[in-house]
């Protein structure tokens, strides 16, 4: 009985290793998880769509119809083209399908508001595939990994509730632009600075809003690239800043040709738009406008002169009249300075010692600081840090719980851009399911080391009675606002409910603003 | 194809013939293996510890599968004047809140059974007062009497949709968990194994198509003809009857099943000490559940034949549309409805589908086993599909049903047999404006259905002919075919329905196929009882 028993394990052993031969069933998983995935969004389809599916719809008519010196003139649609020249050749690739699937999405007066099933299904059908990108720089990032790790890097990426609800129902590209941030990261880790730079530049043609993490590749590409002695470095920095340039001209070049560089700055850069945006995003300015507001009216009643503001944060938009009552105006400039000042620690780490395996750290920090300081912030704006935090938060188990918390901070946070009621199920179940993927998935990668005790694996993600109470604070959060708010009040005060979404998010934020700094000042 | 079928049966016979202590060897290692295989694999970390954790995962998915489902257009979407199945629910609500129970089937000034009458049993009309109460309480204008009719308003659609949806959570994914239970603990199938069944039930294209797309409650009678399984496969006889009665009044469509769960259940009486006092306690639980259900009509002899009548709309002739049954198959070559009276086609079809499912009830009988109970439910289904009066496409979800229970057992005659279920529906779900919703489950069916390691290897596949692979790859790009010419081309202006009838004839031959073969795979299996029983006892 014994031979064939060895054999039999030989075999066995053969068949393993051929399971285990790396790359090839790598891609074929991959491919497996982004196809359900991708289906799983085409039946997203008619869900509910934002003005975003317009902008973008007459961006491919403005592209399509119009010569390159006037993308950034014309005016026929409110919708004006406001991203850098990039996705406006990105635009221009994807109308040239567009004008043979139906002519009528790429004409510039007849297109307005078209709503007919072709626009719908060729616009969303055109975000899932960009997301091809996305999965390409996942595929990068982790085919080196050990294979669960793997596969949790991709259930938090590819399946982020976040941009299923950013992308896929209320419309926007973030998929692939998030894709070419993790390309590049991806390629800084490996130590090819140069192609990471090279995808930041392009990236930065792509959506400027990209730019708050320049300052962590600067400093990083300069200490870590341009090593090597004098002479060394300097050809290095000449090489990194012509590769730069090259990108930036082919973007800017053909409108710089056509004098058209003031146009495009001034459609980037409006100025104008108040401090916040109509729903609050969840930031440092929503604690500082309700600290003002609280101070206003305690001094009020205790006596003192307080001369409401003309102004209030509830339009949207804000003019020049300053909109506190206590505390000092804020500036666009002031808000500048405050997201260089916070980012300025990891500026110091990657000047003293920069090492790649923090590089996704310092950027995902750069972006959270430009989303707690900065100037007229989106709530979407939090994917920038979220995704590349994926990519890091199974190195340990302190990552895990921040990301665990920071992911339904994030999450729920959107959950105000879906605010039909078809929709509502989907955003709801979106949140929970990834709740469960993220708890089973943390623990069960977390708890082999103490395998013994089941009790420490169930308890794992969150500890202590803060963060409980601060997560379970969401459902009742979420019960004030779905049904007890209308129920009691009525129609009475109809901005509350999101009033405390972003107060109570915000303090999330801040929470993992501080857990990043820390993490980053105490990193060796 | 049939070829390919008888093939692979046959190799499976010599395979539980063979169950020597070898084989037994090999099945423990190679599982020990894949269970190594699987803890490292893509998902392990989902299934390492216990059911629970991918039951809630899949779980989910499958509501957010059905919830995005649910966007997409419904029957009859804003078609006046009948509209569609949507209408029809809406319309029973409407009726249940605002008549009394007597009146509910009885034409009158106030309730015109010509438009969209109630015609499923009255649990379907319980269900539907209870549901009309929700939407009364939320959006009364939707159910409001007569002026309510073709209502269609943003909120009226989502409570109705969100209808269906609690009533799936609710009925059908615990059928699911317990049946899993069950077959966890009865046949030791490896975790990954169990969390891919789980999913292949739960993610079941033609399901959520029909339900959360075209529109009807069909979750809730397969729900509990689901409980109903796992109750028999738990051993609790009674429990299975009585929510085998609830399915039979909430659909009599359920009486698809009713051989395979009255021979099983006589079968198991006769092997007991005192069968006819078993045989009454059953009957006790059949009969009062049916009382209870009916209490409201059991009145007068008048109001049971008119609910019954409206039970079985005979004058609706023996087949619809086309669907891919003996009779609709066969009348392209024999006009059964020239040739015959209605009253000699019912009796003709009657006896058709009787005598093809007496097999299957008389091995039930002699050997009752649970593993041939299942075969005998895809036969005793099949039988109906088959040969029955008035058969509509979606109720080949009937035969389905206990194949997705067999999904372990028979991974390729399961997702066969859904391939050709969701082309026998295409032309009604096309119509239906469904197309997208369609090919994106049909997507993650295939996906998920391929999952790496979530499949059980069946010892068949991997050792098939050149010949078999080639029949089976030449069948689906047939299907391929069929699917994009149906959408694309239009048909000869003398033959309007040529291509549904090339697609119900492929869909009838594959039918043919799969019951002739699971017909087989209960003969052989009541055949090898003892070796089986054998085998379960050492694993």
């Amino acid at each position: 009985m014994k031979p064939p028993k060895q054999k039999k394990a030989r075999q066995l052993e053969e068949k393993q290793t051929k399971l285990h031969d790396p790359h090839r069933p790598i891609i074929k998983d991959l491919l497996w998880f982004s196809l359900i995935t991708t289906f799983f969004k085409v039946l997203l389809i008619p869900a509910y769509h934002s003005t975003d599916f317009e902008v973008h719809r007459n961006w491919l008519a403005l592209t399509h119809t119009l010569p390159l010196s006037h993308w950034y003139v014309d005016e026929t649609s409110p919708w004006t083209l406001d991203y850098p020249p990039f996705f406006a050749y990105f635009e221009r690739f994807l109308s040239l399908f567009a004008s043979l699937v139906d002519p009528t999405i790429t004409d510039l007066y007849n297109g307005l508001n078209y709503k007919a099933l072709s626009v719908i299904i060729f616009q969303r059908l055109s975000v899932i595939a960009s997301d091809a990108i996305l999965i390409y720089s996942i595929y990068k990032l982790t085919k080196n990994l050990e294979s669960k790790k793997r596969f949790l890097i991709w259930v938090l990426v590819v399946w982020s509730p976040g941009l299923l609800i950013v992308d896929h129902v209320h419309f926007q590209y973030n998929g692939f632009l998030l894709g070419i941030l993790l390309v590049s990261l991806g390629a800084l880790q490996k130590g090819n600075d140069l192609i990471g730079g090279f995808v930041f530049a392009i990236l930065l043609c792509f959506k400027h809003l990209f730019a708050v993490a320049g300052p962590v590749y600067f400093v990083y590409l300069l200490r870590h690239y341009c090593r090597g002695g004098i002479l060394r470095g300097f050809t290095k920095l000449v090489t990194m800043g012509v590769v730069v340039v090259a990108v930036f001209v082919a973007a800017y070049g053909p409108f710089a040709y056509h004098g058209q560089i003031q146009e495009v700055l001034r459609r980037m850069f409006p100025f104008g738009r108040g401090l916040c945006h109509a729903y609050w995003a969840p930031n440092f300015w929503v604690l500082y406008i309700l600290s003002d507001k609280m101070l206003a009216f305690v001094l009020a009643k205790l006596g003192f002169h307080i001369q409401t503001p003309t102004a209030s944060f509830t339009g949207g938009l804000v003019g020049d009249a300053s909109p506190f009552a206590i505390l000092p105006t804020i500036t666009p400039s002031l808000t500048f300075a405050i997201v260089l000042l916070a980012i300025s620690p990891s500026l110091v780490k990657a000047w003293r010692n920069p090492q790649p395996k923090m590089i996704i750290r310092w950027v995902a920090y750069a972006y959270s600081c430009g989303f707690l300081f900065g100037w007229h912030v989106h709530e979407k704006a939090s994917l920038h840090f979220l995704v590349p935090l994926a990519v890091v938060a199974v190195e340990s188990i302190e990552d895990a719980r921040h990301y665990f918390m920071l992911s339904i901070v994030s999450s729920y946070s959107l959950f105000p851009l879906l605010y039909e009621a078809q929709e509502y199920p989907i955003k709801v179940v979106l949140l929970l399911l990834h709740i469960a993927l993220m708890w089973y998935g943390f623990s069960s990668q977390f708890s082999e080391r103490n395998e013994s005790d089941k009790r420490t694996a169930c308890v794992l993600m969150v500890t202590g009675w803060m963060e409980k109470s601060y997560l379970l604070g969401f459902v009742v959060l979420e019960i004030w606002g779905q049904f007890l708010h209308p129920f009691l009040l009525g129609d009475k005060l109809p901005f509350l409910p999101l009033m405390m979404m972003s107060f109570y998010c915000a303090l999330g934020m801040m929470y993992s603003w501080i857990w990043q700094l820390r993490c980053i000042v105490r990193s060796q | 194809m049939g070829f390919s079928l008888e093939a692979g049966s046959s190799k499976k016979i010599h395979y539980c013939i063979r169950v020597g202590d070898k084989e037994m060897e090999k099945s423990r290692v190679t599982k020990a293996v894949k269970g190594d295989v699987n803890d490292n694999s893509a998902w392990g970390w989902l299934i390492h510890k216990g059911i629970s954790a991918p039951f809630i995962c899949i779980s989910l998915f499958a509501i957010l599968v059905r919830v995005a489902v649910s966007l997409h257009p419904y029957s009859g979407a804003g078609d006046p004047p009948k509209y569609g199945d949507f209408e029809a629910q809406r319309h029973w609500m409407e009726i249940t809140t605002n008549l009394p129970v007597n009146e509910w089937y009885h034409n009158s000034t106030t309730n015109d059974l010509s438009y969209w009458g109630l015609d499923y049993p009255p649990l379907t009309a319980y269900q539907s007062y209870i549901h009309g109460l929700v939407l009364r309480f939320f959006h009364p204008e939707s159910v409001s009497l007569y002026t309510s009719r073709g209502h269609e308003s943003y909120i009226g659609k989502l409570l109705m949709r969100w209808t269906v949806l609690t009533s799936d959570v609710l009925i059908f994914f615990p059928a699911v968990l317990w049946l899993i239970l069950v077959y966890a603990d009865q046949w030791r199938r490896h975790k990954s194994n169990l969390a891919w069944h789980v999913a292949m039930i739960l993610l079941n294209p033609c399901l959520i198509l029909i339900d959360h797309g075209h529109f009807q409650y069909n979750c809730i009678s397969l729900g509990l003809t689901l409980g109903a399984v796992s109750a028999i496969l738990h051993d609790k006889d009674l429990v299975a009857s009585f929510l085998f009665s609830l399915a039979l009044n909430h659909k009599q469509m359920s009486a698809y099943f009713v051989p395979a769960f009255f021979s099983h259940l006589l079968g198991k009486c006769l092997k007991r000490q005192n069968p006819l006092f078993e045989v009454s306690k059953l009957g006790m639980v059949v009969v009062g559940t049916f009382a209870l259900v009916w209490w409201p009509y059991l009145h007068s002899r008048v109001a049971i034949l008119e609910v019954l009548s409206r039970l079985a709309p005979f004058e609706r002739g023996i087949y619809e549309d086309y669907v891919a049954n003996f009779w609709c198959t066969t009348s392209v070559l024999i006009k059964w409805k020239r040739l015959f009276t209605t009253q000699s086609l019912k009796l003709l079809s009657l006896t058709m589908t009787v005598s093809s499912c007496l097999p299957s009830m008389f091995l039930q009988i002699r050997a009752p086993s649970n593993r041939a109970f299942l075969y005998g439910l895809l036969n005793s289904a099949f039988s109906f599909y088959l040969f029955s009066f008035q058969v509509h496409e979606k109720s080949i979800l009937l035969p389905l049903l206990p194949a997705t229970i067999l999904a372990v057992e028979e991974p390729f005659l399961f997702q066969w047999l859904t391939q050709f279920a969701l082309l026998s529906m295409f032309p009604l779900l096309t119509r239906d404006k469904l197309v997208l919703p369609y090919i994106a489950l049909y997507g993650i069916f295939i996906s998920v259905y391929y999952a790496p390691n979530g499949k059980p290897d069946a010892p068949n596949t991997r050792s098939s002919s050149r010949l078999t692979s080639f029949l089976i790859a030449f069948v689906l790009l047939l299907s391929l075919a069929l699917h994009i010419i149906y959408l694309t081309i239009n048909p000869p202006k003398k033959y309007p329905f040529l291509f549904e009838a090339i697609i119900m004839l492929l869909c009838f031959s594959q039918f043919v196929l799969v019951a002739v073969y699971s017909n087989r795979k209960q003969w052989i299996l009541s055949n090898q009882q003892s070796p089986i029983g054998i085998q379960k006892k050492q694993l």
